[in-house]
């Protein structure tokens, strides 16, 4: 046995716990997982099942802790796991799953599969078996501090043009603020006016918050490529910086898969709860909407609709706090069909996007994001994560859906903005 | 001789095996345990648990149309086959003589009606995964013994009740036997850990706030 196969069935191994061996127990291979994932509706193949892209960790647990699999083993009547049990499935796990857990919410003995999905990426990642363009935005992540190589000069030549256009003040380091946000290198690289239009609606709320100079980055590439240290060390950087500056919150940016990790996996992946309590920007939104200190004027003229990102949504539970702040601003919402814990995913979450080699697979699988627009036909759609609009651009782009404008809802709350408090 | 071996020794030793097997099975799962999750909760993990239990007994709206096969007949094979096993005379009779516990029996058209429907969901299950590819590539030999045993069970328990023959009887409670050893061993461990699986996902989700 090599020892790129060991490293990956050791680290497989180290992720057995009580709900892999049940979900395991518990599958009757009924198939319905696969009409709930992308991949396989949007190609028609069945490798993409979702519960297949878990072989190699069944095959793992068969073999080694059910009575069958012990007992077949011990007289040498299996044959042992070889590479190609984990190098046949990194195509499947890296580049056909976008770990949205829309399989999860629909099998019918209630086994979430992409938890272990996220498993399976632990053992391909410790035996070396995970796609380029991810392993290098992981180097970036560690070296530089962004996968995307966004450096802290950027961010502050990013502020800066943003304080020019907004008018407003920027906090970078301020000590004791109440909140520390938190940035995707998206934001920052493809929709810095994002941060312009926190800075308008924090001075129109009376928030106090600041940004960390020393750590910035709210991505997590360790998660996405399901390599637990280097998630363990980007999460430590986040917990440091947040301690020096004592912020007792930290927001997290509309990027989802940024939210579910540092809110919800951030705690689980270092081993101790947060110092901080976390909150998706969203969730603060809504906070100030609900004690009346956002207030908004006027209305988008449009038909608009919203797109869950996976991740804040369906995994993250942020689900109403963006339609709230929708009600506030768009009179004619539209919900586009299967919406909500049910949405479709945009085709790039879960690493996908940092896969180039992913691509013609992703804009493929866009067909189910389309099939829901068509249904509706917005003039608009909102989201809440910048990766989302990202994907969602090439495809619109791709299918040449240009009538459709993409617009982010912080931006289009900030739009509409009482400056003046009173 | 044999309807002696079945009646008796074979009996208590398919019992004690399924007994232990599956007290077994469920207890080395448990034994690993689960990591403690250190993330300050948004909603109830237990309500969660509960909620997912009773939900995932009806398919979501959004799944309907892709997977009525596989849903009507699950449910077919599943419902008609619990009518059976509890509600079929025979069954009553006996389980009042094992544990001194009694229950109304169906009657002789319910109890035509639950087979007819069980076997329908049963070999449509069956259809469906050797035909639909998505099936066809998950399915292994324990799904199949499943499937087989399961249909041979349904089929020796029927004719014995619908012929009254004896020897029938004898060979319908041999097959159960059969089942039951083979019980704890195979996927058909899933009609007890459906209730742990659903929990766990009811209760990640549920923390978060989510309906799953
Ligand atoms: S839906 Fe659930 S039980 Fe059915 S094949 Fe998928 S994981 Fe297994
Ligand atoms: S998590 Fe999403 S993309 Fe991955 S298998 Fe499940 S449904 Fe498909």
């Amino acid at each position: 046995m090599s020892d790129r196969l060991e490293q990956g069935l050791d680290a497989m191994r180290g992720q057995m716990d009580t709900r892999v061996m049940s979900y395991l127990s518990s599958c009757v291979h009924c198939g319905i997982c696969a009409d709930a994932c992308l991949f396989y509706t949007e190609t028609g193949a069945a490798r993409y099942t979702p519960i297949y892209k878990v072989e190699p960790l069944r095959k793992l647990w068969k073999r080694e802790y059910t009575f069958w699999g012990k007992l077949a083993s011990s007289m040498g009547l299996v044959k042992p796991m070889t590479e190609s049990d984990l190098s046949d499935w990194e195509e499947l796990v890296y580049d056909g799953c976008t770990m949205c857990s829309r399989c999860s919410m629909v099998c019918p003995v209630g086994i979430d599969i992409a938890y272990m999905i996220r498993k399976v990426k632990e053992g391909l990642a410790a035996a070396g078996y995970s796609p380029e363009g991810l392993v290098e935005a992981g180097k970036r992540a560690l070296e530089i501090g962004s996968p995307m190589g966004v450096t802290l000069k950027t961010l502050q030549a990013t502020i800066r043009v943003q304080e020019k256009e907004t008018g407003i003040p920027i906090p970078l380091d301020v000590e004791g603020a109440d909140y520390m946000c938190l940035f995707s290198s998206g934001e920052i690289a493809g929709f810095p006016e994002f941060i312009g239009s926190l800075a308008k609606i924090f001075k129109a709320t009376g928030v106090s918050w600041t940004i960390s100079s020393e750590y910035f980055e709210a991505t997590n590439t360790g998660v996405q490529l399901g390599n637990s240290r280097l998630a363990a060390t980007l999460v430590e950087r986040v917990v440091s910086a947040a301690e020096k500056l004592k912020a007792k919150n930290v927001i997290s940016p509309e990027c989802g898969h940024a939210y579910t990790t540092i809110r919800w996996d951030a705690p689980n992946i270092i081993g101790r709860p947060l110092p901080f309590k976390v909150v998706h920007i969203m969730e603060l939104l809504d906070e100030l909407r609900r004690d009346g200190r956002l207030k908004t004027e006027g209305i988008a003229g449009e038909k608009l609709s919203y797109h869950d990102p996976c991740n804040a949504g369906r995994r993250g539970g942020v689900l109403d706090q963006p339609r709230n702040l929708l009600d506030m601003v768009a009179p004619d919402f539209v919900e586009l069909p299967e919406t909500g814990a049910m949405n479709w995913c945009c085709g790039g979450g879960g690493g996908v996007s940092s896969n180039e080699r992913a691509d013609a697979l992703r804009l493929k699988v866009f067909d189910a994001k389309k099939r829901q627009l068509d249904a509706v036909q917005p003039q608009g759609l909102v989201t809440a994560c910048s990766n989302c609009r990202h994907m969602l651009e090439d495809g619109l782009e791709e299918h040449d859906m240009h009538d459709i404008e993409l617009l982010g809802i912080t931006e289009l709350i900030a739009d509409h903005l009482v400056e003046e408090t009173g | 001789m044999f309807a002696q071996l079945v009646d008796g020794i074979f009996w208590d030793i398919a019992l004690w095996v399924f007994a232990i097997g599956v007290v077994w099975n469920i207890l080395s799962i448990f034994r690993v345990g689960n990591k403690p999750d250190y993330s300050e909760p948004r909603g109830s993990a237990v309500a969660g648990a509960v909620a997912t239990n009773l939900r995932r007994f009806m398919p979501r709206s959004e799944m309907v149309s892709r997977t009525r096969l596989q849903v009507i007949a699950g449910y077919l094979f599943h419902l008609g086959l619990f009518a059976l096993l509890f509600f079929a005379a025979p069954h009553v009779l006996f389980i009042e003589a094992q544990t001194g516990l009694g229950w109304t029996s169906m009657p002789y058209w319910a109890f035509i009606i639950a087979a007819q429907l069980s076997f329908t969901g049963l070999l449509l299950l069956w259809v469906h995964r050797v035909m639909h590819p998505v099936t066809r590539l998950l399915s292994d030999m324990d799904d199949h013994m499943a499937s087989i045993l399961t249909f041979i069970v349904m089929l020796t328990g029927c004719m014995a009740l619908v012929e009254a023959f004896e020897g029938l009887r004898v060979l319908h409670r041999f097959t159960v036997e059969i089942l039951m050893v083979y019980f704890p061993f195979s996927r058909l461990m899933h009609a007890f850990m459906f209730i742990p699986s659903r929990a766990f996902t009811g209760a990640w989700f549920g923390r978060r706030g989510v309906k799953a």
